[in-house]
């Protein structure tokens, strides 16, 4: 099949939009589910969690970060070219109801795919405030997309240019200097985030979602590549999943699956010389 | 009576050899492992076969292919009516032809076979199948008229296929919706590139499509749309939709690094051709030293796959023995000569990592056959005492599939088996839920591609029957 790529853009540095015709995910997709695309005949299956979508024009936005060989063949890809895989909605979508308070943290492509989990709480009845989290001021985008839908909206820079400076383990003393109880929390991002937001949350026993983002291929519960355990039980972040319980999460493992093909993941990179000291939390 | 013993006196007793890549030259390749018979070889092959009266053949293939009237003609060389013949019961036999397990089959019951080496059906019916597509001369079946009665299909395997194929020439208007950016199911995710190579998969499904059929690729039932949603649109619903969630062992250690389903890392060779990488882009272990777990073909295809991927060794690590293997014959016998060292009467009960979540190795049980279970095979029994280490750096389990619970989970009303397999009337295909029928491995676990499509053909004629007259109603209701 073709899917026309309708805009591809460089968001913020190394981070890119792309706007994707398929109406068929855009009429049914919800809030916290993913797709999975190949950017070409050669290419592997990916899979990216959904930003936007509108059933009218048949659209989908996914944010994707440009780390390996196919998210840069997916950066060049230019308005008009055609991706030959994209399918989706998978995944089970995100636990929608009102819970009262609502703490959503996003970092990186999650800042994107938070956006309508957001929205849906909103809908829903929630007060909702959403946390962005990135290394530097110019790293954040959509902020203003936030401030007219939620809450309130804060960040946290690591160099400190923008909102408050340090990480993520800030989170309970702003919270408390804000006064914000919240009745829990929603993360979406690089499985650093994910990780260090449910260590920081542990302790005050708030519920806390993780989207978790190990390797898959079939996205179908074909081929258990995408496994981890939860509370001592292996689960397929694919159709159990993506959303678990951040508290219940095997993060050791799960971290360490992640890395089964860095190697040869790598190669190329370190073969044509970009890639030769690769820090990336998406990856580690 | 004179007359049997001059028939027993001309037979033959040894088959034709079919020639094959040598075992050296194999492993290093993801060619086709058998070359195929060429003209002559076949002719003569065939000339073995008795022609009965009474075919016994017959009755052991699912699809009761013309077994003695195709053999008889390419004995005569009449290769054209033989492909006819054969085309006439079942439309994939380049792919039956070589993947069949006919040793459990058709050639059990040969009667050739009583006192010596059966009749070679399947690599005929194979030769067959190759000698057509060689010919370009296809020919298509005429098409009924349009009826304007609308048929979804879910899974583009080969029972999903077969479905399609039956249904389209009866003039009904067929869209199969496939969950993976290519047709055929496990022919083409699941069984390698050496035992029955893409581009045939590739050529029956451009025949199907040059019928009519229309493919949706990339949609997943039950996501990108339900049941419910699809029967809104299409008059009747046929779901074959296989078996394809993995088991696992259920033994610690499982989820270390290198440790795989058997699916994934068929997959990521076949489907994806991780065997060419890094031209294409999805990676895929080179193990040193591989076990895999079970004993089916699966499992042979996996240990053989590793060979190729450059393993030292590969190991079939098996809880019964060599007698229980339920492989086919060819393959283990393949996997043999390639080298698969065969590891029988051991079970794995523990695999263990390094400090770095990386499989270091398996912890194994000696076992000892003991009374026959349920399925009348003895089963095997722990030796107490008998643990032992196996090192490896790479796991593969291969035990079995259960059916996908997609469907199930999103089309209340449709009855579901204590398998997880979709329930369905044998006869007809039916399933609980009006105008839905489902077959293949999705209503009876693993089991066959002949069984697949057997399915596929006995669910269409059901489905045929129910749009033609369902057609009277139609028009009543358009009245009203
Ligand atoms: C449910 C889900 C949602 C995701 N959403 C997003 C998103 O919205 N935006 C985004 O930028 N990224 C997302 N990811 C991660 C994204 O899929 C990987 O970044 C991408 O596959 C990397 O491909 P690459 O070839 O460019 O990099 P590679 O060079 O292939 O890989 C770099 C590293 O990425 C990881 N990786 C590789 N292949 C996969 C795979 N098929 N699935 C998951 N991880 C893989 C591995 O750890 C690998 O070492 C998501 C992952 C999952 C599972
Ligand atoms: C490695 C391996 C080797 C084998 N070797 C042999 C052999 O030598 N001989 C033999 O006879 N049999 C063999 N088998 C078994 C045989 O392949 C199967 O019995 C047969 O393919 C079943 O056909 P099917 O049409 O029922 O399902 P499948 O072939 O499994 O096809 C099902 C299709 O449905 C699609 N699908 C699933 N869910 C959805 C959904 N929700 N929406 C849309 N599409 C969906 C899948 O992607 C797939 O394409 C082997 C199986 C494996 C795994
Ligand atoms: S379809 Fe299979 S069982 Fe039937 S004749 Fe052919 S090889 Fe034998
Ligand atoms: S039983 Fe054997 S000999 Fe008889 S018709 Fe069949 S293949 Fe020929
Ligand atoms: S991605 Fe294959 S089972 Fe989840």
């Amino acid at each position: 099949m073709e899917y026309k790529i309708i805009e591809r853009r460089m968001i913020v540095p190394n981070i890119h939009e792309l706007v994707v015709e398929a109406e068929d995910v855009a009429k049914s997709v919800q809030p916290g589910q993913f797709i999975i695309l190949r950017p070409d005949d050669k290419g592997e299956r990916i899979p990216l969690s959904v930003s936007d979508y509108n059933p009218e024009l048949g659209t989908v936005t996914a944010f994707f970060i440009e780390v390996g060989e196919s998210t840069s063949l997916l950066a060049l890809l230019k308005p008009g070219d055609t991706i030959p895989t994209f399918v989706g909605p998978l995944g089970l979508p995100t636990d929608i109801e009102n819970f009262g308070t609502v703490v959503c943290v996003g970092g990186c492509f999650g800042i994107g795919s938070i956006y309508p989990i957001a929205r849906a709480l909103k809908e829903a009845g929630n007060t909702v405030h959403v946390l962005l989290e990135a290394r530097s001021q110019y790293l954040i985008y959509w902020k203003e997309r936030y401030e007219e839908l939620v809450d309130s909206v804060f960040t946290i820079t690591r160099d400190g240019t923008m909102g408050y400076p340090g990480h993520i383990s800030l989170l309970p003393d702003i919270l408390k200097e804000k006064n914000i109880k919240p009745d829990r929390f929603i993360v979406n991002g690089c499985t650093f985030l994910l990780n260090r937001t449910s260590d920081v949350t542990r302790a005050s026993g708030v519920k806390t979602i993780v989207n978790m983002n190990p390797i898959m291929i079939d996205g179908t519960g074909m081929c258990g590549v995408c496994r981890l355990t939860v509370d001592g039980e292996t689960k397929f972040a694919c159709v159990d999943g993506p959303d678990f319980d951040g508290h219940l999460v095997d993060w050791d493992e799960f971290r360490q699956r992640r890395l089964t093909y860095y190697d040869e993941e790598t190669a190329p990179l370190r073969k044509s010389g970009t890639g030769t000291e690769y820090h990336c939390k998406l990856i580690r | 009576m004179a007359e049997e013993k001059k028939k027993k006196s001309k037979i033959k007793p040894n088959r034709v050899n079919m020639p094959k890549q040598t075992p050296e030259e194999r492993v290093r390749n993801f060619d086709e492992v058998a070359l195929g018979f060429t003209e002559k070889l076949a002719m003569e092959e065939a000339s073995r076969c008795l022609q009965c009266k009474k075919p016994k053949c017959r009755e052991g293939c699912p699809v009761e292919v013309r077994i003695p009237e195709f053999i008889g003609l390419i004995a005569d060389g009449n290769f054209k009516e033989a492909a006819k013949v054969m085309k006439d019961k079942n439309a994939l036999p380049a792919v039956c032809g070589r993947v069949c397990p006919q040793e459990e089959q058709c050639e059990k019951l040969c009667i050739v076979g009583v006192k010596h080496e059966p009749v070679s059906i399947g690599r005929l019916e194979r030769f067959i199948a190759d000698w057509e597509a060689s010919q370009d001369t296809l020919e298509y079946p005429k098409i009924a008229e349009s009826t304007e009665k609308k048929v979804a299909i879910v899974g583009a395997g080969p029972a999903g296929l077969t479905v399609a194929a039956d249904l389209v020439v009866k003039g009904h208007d067929i869209t199969i919706f496939e969950a993976l950016h290519e047709p055929g199911g496990v022919l083409i995710y699941g069984i390698p590139e050496f035992r029955l190579p893409k581009a045939i998969v590739k050529r029956e499904m451009d025949y199907v499509q040059k019928l009519g059929v229309k493919v949706k690729y990339d949609f997943v039932v039950g996501k990108t749309r339900t049941i419910a949603s699809l029967l809104e649109e299409y008059d009747v619903i046929f779901i074959g939709t296989g078996a394809g969630l993995p088991w696992f062992l259920d033994i610690p250690g499982e989820n270390l690094n290198g440790v795989f389903s058997a699916n994934e890392y068929l997959t990521r060779v076949n489907l994806m051709k991780g065997y060419l990488f890094p031209d294409y882009n999805t990676p895929i272990k080179r193990p040193r030293r591989v076990l895999t777990f079970g004993g089916g073909n699966v499992a042979m295809d996996c240990a053989r796959t590793a060979l190729r991927l450059g393993s030292d060794e590969s190991h079939i690590v098996y809880r019964r023995s060599k007698k229980e293997l339920p492989a086919r014959g060819e393959e283990v016998e393949n996997a043999e000569e390639e080298g698969v060292i065969f590891d029988f009467l051991t079970n794995p009960i523990k695999l263990v990592g390094d400090e770095n979540g990386w499989l270091k190795g398996a912890e194994c049980l000696k076992m000892e056959l003991g009374e026959p279970d349920a399925s009348g095979r003895r089963r095997p029994v722990p030796i107490e005492g008998s643990e032992f280490f196996m090192e490896a750096d790479a796991a593969v389990c291969a035990i079995g599939n259960s059916p996908n619970p997609l469907i199930p989970r999103t089309t209340p009303g449709l009855k579901i088996g204590r398998k997880g397999n979709i329930e369905i009337e044998p006869e007809t295909g039916k399933t609980s839920m009006e105008r839905i029928w489902a077959g293949g491995d999705v209503a009876t676990g693993t089991a066959t591609v002949i069984m697949a499509m057997g399915a596929g053909r006995v669910a269409a004629r059901s489905m045929h029957e129910y749009l033609s007259g369902g057609e009277q109603e139609n028009d009543i209701y358009v009245k009203q």
